[in-house]
């Protein structure tokens, strides 16, 4: 590993100790992150697939009964029957806070006058199989939001956790044995001047006093 | 915020949705899928965005755009075609990115 490109000095060391003790602070803690991260995200998945198997399964019944009922109506009468609606759905968005992961939760709101007055057509042209259809798709209804809410989490949620794994892994391999590798060489490099300095003194210490009392002369 | 709810599909599969409240984009052509979404996700009236798998596939680079974005919500559904299981591989994709490999739906 390389080691970074600073002068080799006590003030410099000094500095790095710091900002090791903070890239392994921020280690431990996006660590953690992660794990709580994954832990809530492998349930929201679980769910999600759960409600997806669901949602599918139901959905293709519906097709199926729409499919029952254009065969018993004209395909004019079903689709004039369809073009309206008695009721609008929106969906009230409000947001939630998942490990600094903003994920997105849907209320279903209905603007209709009366819950169960689903149908926008009168029943004297229409099949009993259309009201079927349509009743089973409104009942499909809340199941769908919940699931367009889970599946969000888990997008927004997979990208945040994607990012995290990558911070920890490269303060994990590369930062925080940087600034190690870096702080020894600095603290090996201080020793070395140390005893180079020592033994100069020594060598000057040797000589000044081999001049005054003629040591060696002897 | 309430926002509405769209439905992108292919005739035979938008059928109903429009009873229940839902606003509905009909899509017969696939190429034209990918226009259509960005029209309808820049018009920041949706929350949710419902596909069926034909077009979400096709319109696959718009989609990933708009993944990024906390809103909408682009959520492939089987349409009238029948299921081709792009929902659970967008799952196991999900779970992937997050992992590093399909730890949960490897073996389904």
């Amino acid at each position: 590993m390389a080691i970074m490109n600073v002068n080799p000095t006590r003030m410099q060391m000094t500095k790095l100790k710091k900002q090791l003790l903070t890239a392994r602070r921020g280690h431990k803690m996006l660590k953690d992150k992660r794990d709580e991260l994954m832990r809530q995200f492998i349930e929201l998945v679980q769910e999600n697939k759960r409600l997806r198997d669901k949602v599918e399964a139901e959905l293709s019944v519906c097709s199926a009964a729409f499919t029952n009922a254009s065969a018993v109506m004209s395909r004019e009468a079903l689709e004039s029957s369809l073009m309206s609606s008695k009721q609008r759905t929106g969906v009230d968005v409000r947001s939630k806070n998942i490990m600094s992961v903003d994920v997105p939760v849907y209320k279903a709101v209905s603007e209709s006058s009366d819950e169960s007055d689903i149908f926008p057509y009168g029943f004297a042209f229409t099949s009993f199989e259309l009201d079927d259809a349509v009743m089973s798709l409104n009942e499909l209804l809340p199941d769908l939001i919940r699931l367009a809410q889970i599946e969000k989490s888990c997008e927004l949620m997979s990208a945040e956790i994607e990012k995290t794994r990558r911070r920890v892994n490269s303060l994990e391999h590369v930062m925080i044995p940087r600034y190690e590798e870096t702080i020894k060489y600095i603290s090996m490099k201080l020793e070395e001047n140390d005893r180079s300095s020592r033994t100069r003194l020594m060598k000057v210490k040797d000589m000044l006093l081999d001049k005054a009392h003629n040591y060696s002369g002897k | 915020m309430v926002k509405n709810i769209a439905f992108i599909g292919d005739s035979e599969s938008v059928k109903g949705f429009s009873a229940v409240g839902i606003d509905v984009l009909v899509c017969d052509d696939t190429s034209e899928a990918a226009m259509i979404l960005k029209n309808t996700a820049d018009k920041d009236m949706y929350a949710v965005i419902f596909m069926t798998e034909e077009l979400f596939e096709t319109a696959e680079k718009e989609v990933n755009k708009l993944s990024e974005q906390s809103m909408p919500a682009v959520i492939p559904l089987p349409g009238a075609r029948g299921n081709n299981g792009i929902g659970i591989k967008r799952l196991s994709s999900f779970v992937e990115q997050a992992v590093g490999s399909d730890i949960l739906f490897k073996n389904q």
